[in-house]
């Protein structure tokens, strides 16, 4: 698997370097993490940059998570970008409404890093 | 271990059948998420804890889930979390307690029949100091777990407005 550049989303600035550090752990190689701390943040993250991948939480102020992946195909950087969702909301319904929006993949927290790689490792085109 | 939030409501289950599923909630995060195994407090005395974390829940279950500790646990809460020392933490104290107790209200819905689906959380709230009192809607039913993080007394607590 190639180095990858990533995009975390999340309010809390200690869940980004957690889920940064469990990629690693995971044995993703990253060349480049960019953070935003809500939907709005990190839509504006990518006008600006390109990237492999964006692991994403459903509840932030000013843009939520579900309402942020409506949004990525209007960004020309975002197209076809995978999406995973990290989050607290575990229920089918969450589930599915996120992958109906565009989300390839869903971890509920709280997470291992095993669980982020069997999630993320399968979408990079590598065996989890 | 899954409860029915419908059967409790309703009368027909009691809501201290909740105690054990928050307190599974709890050690499921601090083991995954912190790398450390809580013990039951044995004391049933007033601490004086100091630091406190809200999280409001909304929807068929309402409510509000604290997590009360003093300032040297949730520092090391947060230095577990981040991999630091606790004396170089600083201000992402609160902002990794608040993920804590957002994490424990999230694994403690999702552990209820029901309740995943229909009940939603705040964002938390931390509030540092002793010198306050909790107005909060929810009344009579209450569900408290009494821990120890690292031999320390942690308190998290779940109001219900019935």
């Amino acid at each position: 698997m190639n180095s990858i550049r990533a995009l975390i989303v999340d309010d809390s600035s200690v869940m980004r370097k957690i889920v940064d550090r469990s990629l690693r752990q995971a044995g993703i190689d990253l060349s480049q993490v960019l953070e935003a701390g809500n939907g709005a943040e990190a839509l504006a993250v990518l006008k600006e940059s390109r990237v492999d991948l964006i692991l994403c939480d459903i509840n932030m102020p000013v843009m939520d998570g579900l309402e942020f992946i409506k949004h990525l195909s209007s960004v020309e950087n975002a197209k076809g970008v995978p999406v995973v969702m990290i989050t607290t909301e575990g229920s089918e319904s969450h589930v599915v409404q996120a992958l109906a929006c565009g989300a390839r993949g869903y971890v509920r927290k709280p997470f291992t890093p095993d669980q982020v790689k069997e999630h993320v490792v399968p979408i990079l085109g590598g065996e989890s | 271990m899954r409860s029915s939030v419908n059967e409790t409501l309703a009368g027909n289950g009691r809501h201290e059948d909740w105690t054990p599923l928050l307190e599974l909630a709890a050690r499921e995060v601090f083991e995954v998420m912190l790398g450390c195994q809580l013990a039951v407090s044995a004391t049933e005395e007033e601490v004086r804890l100091d630091t406190t974390s809200m999280v409001g829940l909304a929807g068929q279950l309402c409510g509000l889930l604290s997590l009360r500790c003093d300032g040297k646990s949730a520092a090391l809460m947060a230095s577990k979390m981040l991999g630091v020392e606790p004396d170089k933490v600083g201000p992402e104290m609160s902002d990794a307690l608040g993920e804590v107790s957002n994490m424990v209200a999230g694994n403690f819905k999702n552990k209820i029949s029901g309740l995943s689906e229909g009940c939603v959380l705040s964002v938390p709230t931390v509030i540092t100091g002793t010198d306050y009192r909790l107005h909060s809607q929810a009344d009579s039913l209450g569900v408290e777990v009494r821990l120890l993080f690292e031999g320390m007394p942690i308190i998290i607590s779940l109001q219900i407005r019935s």
